[in-house]
């Protein structure tokens, strides 16, 4: 069985996002980069999967410019068996409804019958991606998973779902997607050696162009702003008396 | 141009969230219709009585018991001939659904909407709400899910007809298995109107304990920061922040808590901040209406033992 792993390249979720204040938009000029969190968790699930011997094979896909090959590299160092990239030109505003149509002709050319991913990218927060190419492609879907058990003919999964109101636990018949949250697993660390030897894995390079999938943007950024964490006038107390006071006229108790 | 209403059921009773899709959605249309779909006919009960409604679409079959989102995203997408907008509220419910119905439609949905400026163009948080972006749809059809804590809640008063709609149920590949449900007593961590929340500072998850008895005087709700949770203190449910659970509530009690960017960005729009810490230094002062620069300990143990 092969896995797909889609994975995304984002702002380094530790560094504050700056607002370009001439064009309006999220500037990421020299901004540190990372894998989105969510995929790391997802890039290890499928790793799992691979040593215990339940897959052939694990496949990282990223679109974007020639940067991207640097995060897709940071996935075959954490133990990925080989990369597609597709290449863009410039940096295209791609939304969730691109990205799925990207992947699911990357899905279909690989028949690849389990997709693993994240949730949402902690970039534009879409939580949109993996439900669209689910039903892109009529695969059966597990959103939200912290669990993940494959049967052991490799025909279905149990998935266990953070949901508002629990957990909820599924059997999803493969082909399927799942998007990842945080309680899944804890993503390993790439290795020094494995860095070095990820240099010489397999990395495929597809021109976006050469798809002939249209990417005229469906949703316009017109601007964007700061809404940052504002400081506040705040006032000094001293006692459980007064918080007590204090909150009861500001009417929150 | 009409709108439809994905109505999320709690039980019978209408989920918060849906409610503040009604507001939304009376801004885009004069014509709003509601969509169920549920296992139980009698679950029109409450929907119909909601204002500002036309009129009740329902869907009823044992299949939908369970949300089986396979399922969901047809049935929706067959529902939305003739309506411009599909609005739901930011729930799992919809964030699992609304999405596939968008692809089913070839339609770019819209997430996390926290204003409508106009009839195609939105304001929505991205980067966890440090930035907020907005956007305009090119789609003819308008898809998208609104924050609760943005919009009013509509409330009842209305009595809307109620249609069952005779929908072929699809195949699916997917079976409910079972729903876990939270135990806790207490309120839930993003619709709670407090939260006492926990930091590193504490310790210890013994010492965590003192959050949660402080939660429950207050009827709020237990948070954390990512660095409690990794020390081990409580599990990762209860994380505020970017990778967490954003919130904003009206009293968010912070305690132990420096504020890293990716807590703040989970906190920030909650109404009263306050802050006990002995570091006078810490980020999170900054953004607190209230302070208290004090040993925690000592404080926790105070509040805790106030006579209210």
């Amino acid at each position: 069985m092969k896995i797909i792993i889609p994975i995304k390249r984002v702002l380094d979720p530790y560094t504050q996002a700056r607002v370009n204040k001439q064009t309006e938009q999220v500037d990421l000029t020299n901004a540190k980069m990372a894998m989105n969190p969510f995929c790391e968790i997802a890039v290890e699930e499928a790793l799992t999967l691979k040593e215990s011997g339940a897959a052939s094979e694990t496949i990282a896909v990223s679109i974007g410019t020639d940067k991207t090959v640097d995060t897709l590299r940071t996935a075959l160092a954490m133990g990925v068996d080989r990369a597609i990239f597709i290449k863009t030109e410039s940096e295209l505003d791609l939304q969730p409804l691109h990205v799925g149509k990207i992947l699911a002709n990357i899905i279909k050319r690989e028949e690849a019958e389990l997709i693993i991913m994240g949730k949402q990218a902690v970039d534009n927060d879409n939580n949109q991606t993996g439900q669209i190419l689910s039903g892109l492609l009529d695969y059966s879907l597990g959103t939200f998973i912290s669990q993940f058990d494959l049967s052991s003919d490799a025909s279905s999964v149990e998935v266990s779902r953070e949901i508002d109101s629990g957990i909820e636990t599924r059997k999803l018949n493969l082909p399927a997607i799942v998007t990842v949250d945080l309680r899944l697993n804890e993503p390993r660390y790439a290795s020094l050696p494995n860095i070095m030897k990820a240099r010489s894995k397999p990395l495929e390079t597809i021109e976006l162009d050469s798809l002939g999938i249209d990417t005229s943007p469906r949703i316009k950024v017109i601007s964007v702003v700061e809404s940052g964490t504002k400081d506040r006038a705040s006032k000094q107390i001293s006692s459980a008396e007064e918080l007590f006071s204090e909150l009861n006229q500001m009417g929150v108790l | 141009m009409s709108a439809l209403i994905l109505i999320e059921l709690n039980g019978s009773e209408v989920n918060a969230s849906s409610r503040a899709a009604i507001t939304a959605a009376s801004q885009l249309s004069d014509s709003i219709d509601a969509l169920v779909l549920t296992n139980d006919a009698s679950n029109s009960a409450s929907v119909s009585k909601l204002a500002g409604i036309n009129s009740v679409k329902m869907i009823v079959d044992d299949a939908l018991e369970n949300a089986n989102v396979e399922v969901a995203s047809k049935l929706i997408a067959d529902a939305m001939s003739g309506y411009k907008y599909l609005v739901s509220g930011s729930s799992t419910y919809s964030k699992n659904i609304l999405p596939r119905v968008g692809a089913l439609l070839d339609v770019q949905p819209i997430s996390d909407v926290c204003e409508i400026k106009s009839n195609n163009t939105f304001v929505r948080p991205l980067y966890a709400g440090n930035i907020m972006a907005t956007v305009e749809s090119s789609d003819d059809t308008i898809i998208m899910t609104v924050r609760a804590t943005a919009f009013d809640h509509s409330g009842d008063g209305g009595s809307a007809e109620v249609e069952v709609l005779t929908s072929a149920i699809p195949e699916s590949n997917s079976t409910f298995i079972s729903l876990q449900e939270s135990q806790s007593e207490r309120p839930e961590l993003t619709t709670a109107a407090r939260i006492v929340s926990g930091g590193r500072g504490l310790g210890s998850k013994e010492n965590f304990a003192l959050i949660e008895q402080l939660a429950d005087k207050l009827d709020a709700a237990v948070g954390a920061s990512r660095a409690a949770v990794d020390a081990g203190f409580i599990s990762n449910d209860y994380q505020v922040g970017q990778t967490g659970k954003v919130v904003a509530p009206q009293l968010y009690l912070a305690v132990g808590i420096s504020g890293a960017i990716q807590h703040l960005a989970g906190m920030k729009d909650s109404q009263v901040i306050v802050v006990i810490n002995n570091d006078p230094d810490a980020p999170m002062s900054r953004m607190a209406d209230l302070v208290w620069q004090t040993d925690l300990f000592g404080a926790l143990k105070e509040l805790n033992e106030y006579q209210v």
